[in-house]
């Protein structure tokens, strides 16, 4: 089986080069004048038939030859497939005579896990990334009817970020190497961690997101080699954009959510170089996102969306790198190696490819920037470009102060949570203010009356909650009777939940100014209108959807501030109080599966004097690698999230050690992914076509007698 | 509690325009000079920063979770140190009996602090702290946030005062109130 993964690989990479050289000289050809093609001869004058002939039979080699690259693009998709598909029933055979199958898995491991073995180590996350990079690819190449030579530019982009991923599955990290001697009985099995129900899910989604930002990237080099004309690559990578975002951020919060129901830490983001690395694309896609929009609407910032686009996909190849490479300490330490080096290369010569492209076809850029008004969506939009850009920056910066600070005085500190609290959460807080403006700015000039006319209510409510969640009594929840005075986090807890009533309450008063409309138009009731609104802009509306399920993130961090945590050993019939939770422990003891041996203990949780629950927490001893996990128990609703694990035992009496946290709103934020995603799935769909409007005969015919009268 | 909150609270002098406006004094409702009500509204917000700041000053348990939220457990398991959830961890159960020892007696969270990076070397601190070059984490990107306002409203000021472009023989712009009326009436038709 080896040996045909391993050809596989090669064949893999041969078809790329093919596709890349191949895609090239098609290019080179049909972008020559004609002269050129003619052999010079024709200088100044007209060809003669001969020179046209071959002129003629030069073009049609080169779009067969481009087709032939077109080709190869595809069945390299079949040839990292079939690598793929061997490398799984490898895992699936325990065919341990391959070192990759040996260190990740083992015979007792569930059959979901074998499956997932495919990316949980380093050779095979490289190939599962190569073969999610050709799957996009096949589509690209699939569609390029839309732009043929549009996409025969992507293409070849594409082939050569293919051709990197391959050279080092080939020759630097290759999936199929063979264990040298004797062949071991079992695996190694699973990293424990790994083994979880999310972990199936959450590196497709983040690496989805991550390769998918190759396709705006290639469009963007692309449109930016060939010098484009007009907008339509922009509307071709906006939907690419889209989807890829929508991954990446399913994929982001995947992440955030194995974190916090494995890691037993009781919390859902550490700032860990890993995780900023996954942020950092997802900040300048979102700024994209936001950006293309002047681009598209006024022709604008050409120049910095294409900086964008090659940020992102940059910052995408520059978190592997930090993943893969070892540079930066992180506890995402699995897969170090020195395949590092491959990637500063592949940076670097990226980011000189682009550099020369930009500075060389700039002027193709340059676009006539007009501006009305301060008071517009064009300068919000360049606001929230800022900001994002602006918070990248400083994950980038705080990710890695660590080095830079050895470098300059010669010893590492710790840049953790504290840090990005301070200087992250301002900048957040003033992205929020933008997101509940924002929508209400009109287009190159919005009065400062309508301002005030559309944001008065909504300012209105929201410094009415925030004065009611100061005034309330603590005893009604987490997020009640909030002081901001006593805690800089109160503060920002109360300013996050203000600003996200904010920006709800202007997003509901644009759908209902919206409903209204519709609803006094065609008589529909408001829900109805509602709906039709949507289908009518759902790029606008959907967008407003994203910016609610922000929101409602937002309030699901902000109950950071309230939570409550205690450590306890409880040995039978032992109360632990915390918050309005008091859990009594009933029993424990331990048990013993084929792939783990467990530790578990049985609470009864009493909440007002009344039985509610009864949570498991769990702690197993996998046997192939022989390291422990926690297996948090967690008791989720609106208000807060009871989360118990088991941390070990007292090895004097045997009693196990208990640790309860109470998370103040953390569903919210798996609830603000949702719709999140459910905007932007919206935000995907066609518009309705514009309704045709005949006129109504009862209103033309006073339209006609009053021509008769004034003898129009 | 030292620091500049401390200069705050301190009584100031009269200040000398009173003197010379004793109507101002006399009558509370008449109208303060500018530069008076700017210097007494300043008073107050410095005032309300200081009470805030002085409400946070609290007690041992306080302090502890403070503190023991701004630092490190040493163990490699690179989390918080308040927040190592490992049992039998070398490292944070004696971390955390010194924290509470040293809050306990008293010491200033710098001292607390110092005896920490002394111990355990500058990584023990979960954040950069705010002397010498560590400063430069927390400047660097407020400063880019002001570089960066400041080259978006001179880029806004530039675009907004580039010269309308010019237009055809026989049409001729429509300005003011008659564009604003046209404006009302394209959003009404089109903004759904």
């Amino acid at each position: 089986m080896a040996e045909i993964g391993s050809f596989a690989l090669l064949l893999a990479l041969a078809l790329s080069v093919y596709s890349f050289l191949a895609g090239i000289v098609a290019l080179a050809f049909q972008n020559r004048p004609s002269s050129q093609l003619a052999g010079g001869t024709a200088g100044g004058r007209i060809a003669s038939r001969e020179e046209s002939s071959v002129i003629t039979t030069l073009r049609q080699g080169s779009e067969r030859i481009g087709e032939t690259a077109r080709r190869a693009g595809i069945a390299t998709f079949a040839a990292v497939l079939l690598a793929s598909f061997v490398l799984v029933i490898c895992a699936f055979r325990d065919d341990f005579s391959i070192a990759y199958i040996l260190h990740h898995s083992n015979r007792d491991l569930p059959g979901p896990y074998k499956f997932a073995v495919l990316w949980s180590g380093q050779e095979g996350s490289l190939l599962f990334w190569s073969l999610l990079l050709s799957a996009y690819g096949f589509v690209l190449r699939l569609r390029y009817k839309a732009d043929p030579r549009l996409f025969a530019y992507a293409s070849v982009v594409l082939s050569g970020v293919q051709i990197f991923f391959l050279l080092l599955l080939n020759f630097a990290a290759h999936p199929f190497a063979i264990v040298q001697g004797t062949i071991p009985a079992d695996g190694n099995g699973l990293n424990p961690l790994l083994q979880y129900p999310e972990m199936v899910i959450h590196p497709p989604m983040l690496y989805l997101g991550y390769v998918g930002f190759t396709i705006p990237f290639a469009f963007a080099l692309g449109a930016l080699i060939m010098k484009y004309p007009g907008e339509k690559w922009i509307h071709i990578t906006r939907r690419w954009t889209m989807v890829t975002w929508a991954f990446l951020t399913c994929g982001v919060f995947l992440g955030a959510h194995w974190a916090y129901s494995v890691l037993g830490w009781g919390g859902y983001w550490g700032w860990d170089p890993v995780e900023n690395a996954s942020l950092m694309p997802w900040l300048t896609g979102t700024a994209f996102l936001h950006s293309v929009m002047m681009q598209e609407k006024r022709g604008m910032l050409k120049m910095w969306n294409m900086w964008l686009v090659f940020a992102t996909f940059w910052l995408a190849i520059l978190g592997t790198f930090l993943t893969r490479s070892g540079i930066i300490s992180s506890v995402h330490a699995f897969a170090q190696s020195s395949i590092g080096d491959w990637f500063a290369w592949f940076l670097v010569i990226t980011l000189v490819v682009f550099v020369f492209f930009f500075f060389k076809n700039k002027s193709h850029l340059r676009s006539e920037h007009k501006l009305e008004s301060l008071v517009s969506r064009e300068s919000s939009f360049l606001f929230n470009n800022l900001l994002f850009v602006l918070l990248c920056f400083t994950v980038l910066w705080g990710t890695w102060f660590p080095k830079i600070s050895e470098l300059v005085q010669g010893n590492k500190v710790t840049v953790g949570a504290p840090f990005y609290n301070r200087v992250a959460i301002p900048v957040a807080l003033l992205l929020l203010i933008l997101t509940a403006v924002g929508p209400l700015l009109a287009w190159r000039k919005t009065s400062l009356e309508s301002l005030k006319r559309n944001f008065m209510w909504p300012a209105i409510g929201a410094i009415a909650i925030a004065i009611f969640l100061m005034i309330t009594p603590q005893s009604w929840g987490s997020a009640f009777g909030l002081k901001p005075w006593k805690d800089i986090s109160y503060l920002y807890s109360l300013m996050a939940i203000a600003l996200s009533v904010l920006v709800t309450l202007t997003v509901a008063s644009e759908f209902y100014r919206g409903g209204r409309v519709i609803s006094k138009h065609t008589g529909q009731g408001m829900f109805a209108s509602m709906v039709q609104l949507i289908h009518r802009n759902t790029r606008r509306y959907g967008g407003y959807i994203v910016h609610f399920g922000v929101v409602v993130v937002i309030i699901g961090f902000a109950g950071a501030a309230f939570n409550l945590d205690k450590e306890q050993e409880m040995g039978y019939g032992d109360k632990m109080t915390i918050g309005p939770y008091t859990l009594i422990c009933r029993s424990y003891t331990d048990d013993d599966a084929p792939n783990y041996a467990s530790e578990w203990a049985v609470l009864d949780v009493y909440k007002g004097g009344k039985q509610i629950d009864t949570m498991t927490p769990v702690r197993r001893f996998y046997k192939a690698s022989r390291q422990t996990s926690t297996m948090p128990d967690i008791r989720s609703t609106l208000n807060e999230d009871l989360y118990i694990v088991f941390e070990g035992l007292n090895q004097d009496n045997g009693h196990p050690i208990l640790k309860a946290h109470l998370n103040a709103l953390v569903m919210w934020i798996w609830m603000g992914v949702w719709i999140m995603l459910i905007g932007t799935v919206l935000a995907l769909i066609p518009n309705a076509p514009a309704p045709v409007r005949v006129p109504a005969p009862a209103r033309l015919e006073p339209a006609h007698a009053g021509r008769a009268v004034t003898g129009d | 509690m030292s620091g500049p909150w401390c200069r705050v609270l301190e009584p100031h002098p009269r200040p000398e325009t009173q003197e010379l406006r004793p109507d101002v004094m006399k009558n509370p409702n008449s109208k303060k000079m500018p530069g008076q009500r700017i210097r007494r509204s300043a008073h107050i917000l410095l005032l309300c920063a200081a009470i805030f700041a002085l409400l946070g000053a609290s007690d041992p348990a306080t302090r502890f979770n403070e503190i023991g939220h701004q630092m490190m457990c040493i163990c490699g398991c690179n989390q918080i140190l308040l927040e190592c959830n490992h049992v039998g961890c070398p490292a944070s159960d004696g971390m955390r009996n010194e924290l509470m020892a040293s809050v306990t007696r008293g010491d200033s969270d710098s001292l607390v602090e110092q005896g920490f990076v002394q111990k355990y070397g500058p990584t023990v601190l979960a954040a950069p702290t705010t002397r010498g070059f560590d400063r430069a984490a927390y400047i660097i990107p407020f400063v880019a946030l002001i570089l960066g306002f400041g080259l978006i409203v001179l880029v806004i000021r530039t675009w907004k005062n580039r010269p309308v472009p010019a237009i055809a023989d026989g049409l001729h712009p429509v300005r003011g109130i008659e564009l604003e009326q046209f404006r009302d009436q394209a959003r009404k038709d089109t903004d759904l």
